[in-house]
């Protein structure tokens, strides 16, 4: 047993565990937090893989990015713990049930896959530069639609979040900045008043 | 070696729990959200070992694409999710009745 089964397998099985304890545990924060850690075992096999870009993306864009996100939100709303989980263990028969039929018939289908592992790559393989390589020629294009997504995906949160409120006190910058010296001050023509 | 086959059972089982946690965690939308962000993976994980092993970086370019989808969506779900709580003060699916659906 190599040191690659050693670090597959620990990885593998640390992933399992805080994916199971994803789904069950009480508290939606532990779940947030646990999802993390999936995450980040993720991310150890896909460097394995010799996916070291994407491994890094990962870490970044889903732990740093994405789960904070999901932190946020969970700790501002007020969610009723005990209520969400009055069904759990009527589900629970079936959840394992579901989860049971569909591992197993999943394996029976990769367990038939068999292809020869590659050799490993040479040391100044360079995984990002091959990624960009294919990514900025062949898949521009798709690249395009990618970065208009996220664009739209912006947009859309912000819109619908926007809340406004009519009564609150707030500047208006616009406002400030066109203000002419007109608008503030006002000549008055009078006469000149003696000094008594 | 680690075998292609233990990769693709790894990523089974990882979207067989997802889909049991979306049955055991049916009236919390957020932890039906965090279980769509762990079928993605799964599938992630599925595209990378076969670019591995069959030598062809195309996986690895889905891959970026469905994490950029995934970010997307996580945040537009979780807009939505914050739009709802402030209009119904709750996020258990079995109150989300307003459409008679």
């Amino acid at each position: 047993m190599g040191f690659e089964n050693i670090v597959f397998y620990v990885f593998a099985g640390i992933m399992v565990f805080s994916a199971l304890m994803v789904i069950t545990v009480k508290n939606p924060v532990q779940a947030a937090l646990f999802l993390v850690l999936t995450f980040f075992s993720c991310a150890a096999i896909w460097m394995l893989l010799e996916a070291e870009f994407l491994a890094i993306a990962l870490v970044l864009v889903y732990v740093g990015a994405v789960m904070v996100l999901f932190l946020f939100v969970v700790m501002m709303l007020d969610i009723n713990v005990a209520r969400m989980r009055a069904a759990f263990m009527q589900y629970l028969p079936i959840g394992i049930a579901v989860l049971v039929t569909m591992a197993v018939m999943m394996f029976m289908v990769v367990n038939q896959i068999h292809i020869d592992a590659p050799g490993r790559a040479a040391a100044n393989y360079n995984n990002t530069r091959e990624l960009g390589l294919v990514l900025y020629t062949v898949y521009v294009y798709p690249f395009e639609i990618a970065a208009v997504i996220l664009l739209v995906a912006i947009i859309a949160a912000i819109a619908l979040t926007l809340r406004r409120r009519p009564n609150t006190k707030h500047q208006n910058p616009d406002l400030q900045i066109a203000v002419k010296r007109d608008d503030r001050i006002r000549m008055v023509k009078m006469d000149t008043e003696e000094k008594k | 070696m680690i075998a292609l086959t233990d990769y693709l059972t790894l990523a089974a089982i990882l979207f067989s729990l997802s889909v049991a946690g979306i049955f055991l965690n049916r009236k919390n939308i957020i932890i039906i959200l965090m279980s769509i962000e762990l079928m993605l993976l799964s599938v992630n994980i599925n595209f990378i070992a076969f670019s591995h092993f069959l030598g062809d970086l195309s996986g690895q370019v889905f891959v970026f694409f469905i994490l950029t989808v995934a970010a997307a969506e996580a945040a537009i779900g979780l807009a939505i999710l914050v739009v709802l709580f402030r209009n119904k003060r709750t996020i258990d699916v079995d109150e989300l009745d307003t459409m008679k659906g």
